[in-house]
């Protein structure tokens, strides 16, 4: 066969593949959707689940899943971006380097429920946290962290090396170099790492089974002292999230409607994921073009 | 009559581990004058321009041992403030760099870094060094675009912009037209030309043309030696050495 007509075939080869892929992935999603969106209504996202009978909502699930996604960005983002910043910008080719590097991409592969025990035996019982948003906010740093970390070293060793040259001949200083020209040049990647990072974050259950719990008490969303037991933003009250929510209903729900309720969560979940994706594509572009005047 | 001396260099060798790159430079630079580095590939007179802001420092392996004076301070004693000696040596790279800003952020740069905040301090320095690097005329109405925007000597120019703006004393230029067209290439030259009158300039190049055209001295580099220094007219119609008359004259082997 001549390199034309193996390239011809190749061509027709992957074409086919990718074909493939997206006719998996578009009717899952397609089938997800379809299932589910017949069941959500205003009623379904607001409404707290039941136990034992039909017409539970996931309101309180839905709560959780966000604030228990804040609480852990706002731990790993800071921490995610000095240790990406230190790993790209300040750390020397040693072995201890390289330990550390290893030890994020071993993280960074360790399955969620590894993650979800480590919390449950850590922070759980040994910091006596209980099943709790605050074990499981730390539950999902310990997963998010390695990725997150990642993702804002390698942004930032795409800005090429010309770039902090140029900073510092200027008369910037290293830190100045890294803050005004690097980390701003690298800001989409980061901001699109992050979302995605998020969206992964909300969608994640295995880490929070045994850290966040598999229970959702009922919340007076009229009182917001952090101190309070019934308060939304305690966080050392348990927190069923919504991916933990369809699984449990899938393994032990009792409840009449469970199948539906599971397929308008799944929907819910699907959508809100969707969301943080375009957001991430959205806003990095628009970050993207406002710094550099594009 | 004797021009006041801004660089001074004396006995500079640099080491990357053990290799010694540079083995020994001797070398001045006059105030307001343009010196041309020339030499072949390798012959380290971009490394020895690197010295004079400490650039090297940049290369862990790199070791620079001698005595290098900007008027009359050591820039490697230990109370030096990089950041200060680079902020009066400014430097132009072979590829422009200009940030991924628009062209007013990449002028201003330096100084508002420096704490400057008035408006109006800022236009002013954005237009005096666009004028200087003659860029102005052309980017004068798109000042808010992105500076990747603009071609290669376009962005050279304003990469030199850039440069003045922070007001150095000396600028180092790294082969700043190897990049660049021939159009480009000669409106930069023109440009070097007219602030020869406000700043010491360095600049290495490989093209020979360039040196004779627009520089007062010529230093000849070879194999990490400084072969000869002299008047540029000198070195081009009667150098001392042998070796820097095979090079000028093309019979270099």
């Amino acid at each position: 066969m001549d390199a034309k007509r193996a390239d011809k075939l190749m061509t027709g080869v992957l074409y086919a593949v990718a074909g493939l892929i997206i006719i998996i992935l578009a009717s899952l999603l397609g089938y997800i959707l379809w299932q589910g969106l017949p069941h959500i209504s205003w009623h379904f996202l607001t409404s707290p689940a039941k136990s034992f009978e039909a017409g539970g909502g996931i309101g309180i699930q839905l709560f959780n899943s966000f604030y228990l996604l804040l609480l852990a960005m706002l731990i790993s983002v800071p921490l995610s971006l000095g240790a990406g910043i230190y790993l790209a910008e300040y750390a020397r080719n040693n072995w201890l380097t390289d330990v550390v590097r290893t030890a994020i991409e071993i993280l960074s592969s360790l399955p969620s429920v590894v993650v979800g025990l480590f919390g449950f035996l850590v922070f759980v019982l040994q910091f006596q946290f209980g099943f709790s948003i605050l074990s499981g906010a730390l539950a999902l740093t310990m997963f998010n962290l390695p990725l997150l970390t990642r993702n804002v070293e390698d942004a930032l060793r795409s800005v090429s090396f010309d770039q902090r040259e140029a900073g510092l001949a200027l008369g910037l200083s290293r830190w100045e170099t890294v803050t005004h020209i690097v980390i701003p040049s690298a800001l989409p990647g980061i901001i699109t790492g992050m979302i995605l990072g998020a969206g992964r974050v909300f969608g994640e259950a295995a880490a929070l089974i045994y850290t966040a719990g598999q229970s959702a008490p009922a919340l007076n969303f009229g009182d917001w002292n952090p101190l309070h037991v019934a308060s939304p933003l305690n966080i050392f009250r348990p927190a069923e999230t919504l991916a933990v929510h369809i699984w449990k209903i899938n393994s032990e729900g009792i409840q009449p409607d469970a199948a539906a309720v599971s397929a308008g969560a799944s929907a819910v979940l699907i959508i809100a994921v969707l969301a943080f994706n375009l957001l991430a594509r959205w806003l990095g572009n628009r970050i993207y073009r406002k710094v550099t005047a594009a | 009559m004797a021009k006041t001396k801004v660089i001074t260099s004396e006995n500079v060798k640099l080491h990357y581990g053990d290799f010694e790159a540079l083995h020994g430079i001797n070398l001045d630079f006059a105030e307001h004058e343009i010196t041309a580095l020339i030499g072949p590939s390798g012959c380290g007179k971009s490394t020895y321009l690197r010295c004079l802001n400490r650039m090297n420092d940049l290369i862990p392996t790199a070791r620079v041992e001698g005595d290098i004076r900007l008027r009359g301070q050591d820039i490697y004693a230990p109370s030096q403030d990089v950041v200060q000696l680079r902020k009066s040596v400014g430097m132009v790279f072979q590829q422009p760099n200009p940030f991924p800003f628009s062209i007013y952020e990449n002028v201003v740069y330096g100084l508002r870094l420096a704490g400057v905040k008035d408006r109006a301090v800022l236009d002013e320095a954005v237009e005096t060094s666009l004028q200087q690097a003659a860029i102005w005329d052309e980017v004068k109405d798109k000042l808010h675009e992105s500076a990747l925007s603009l071609s290669g000597g376009q962005q050279q120019r304003v990469v030199i912009g850039r440069v003045l703006a922070v007001k150095p004393e000396v600028i180092l230029m790294d082969e700043p037209t190897s990049a660049l067209d021939p159009i480009s290439s000669s409106q930069i030259e023109n440009m070097l030309l007219a602030l020869r009158h406000d700043y010491t300039i360095i600049l290495v190049t490989h093209n020979m043309h360039q040196a004779s055209r627009i520089s007062d001295k010529t230093a000849f580099f070879l194999q990490g030696r400084l072969v000869e220094a002299a008047p540029t007219k000198q070195i081009f119609l009667n150098p001392a050495e042998k070796e820097t008359e095979d090079y000028i004259t093309g019979r270099f082997g």
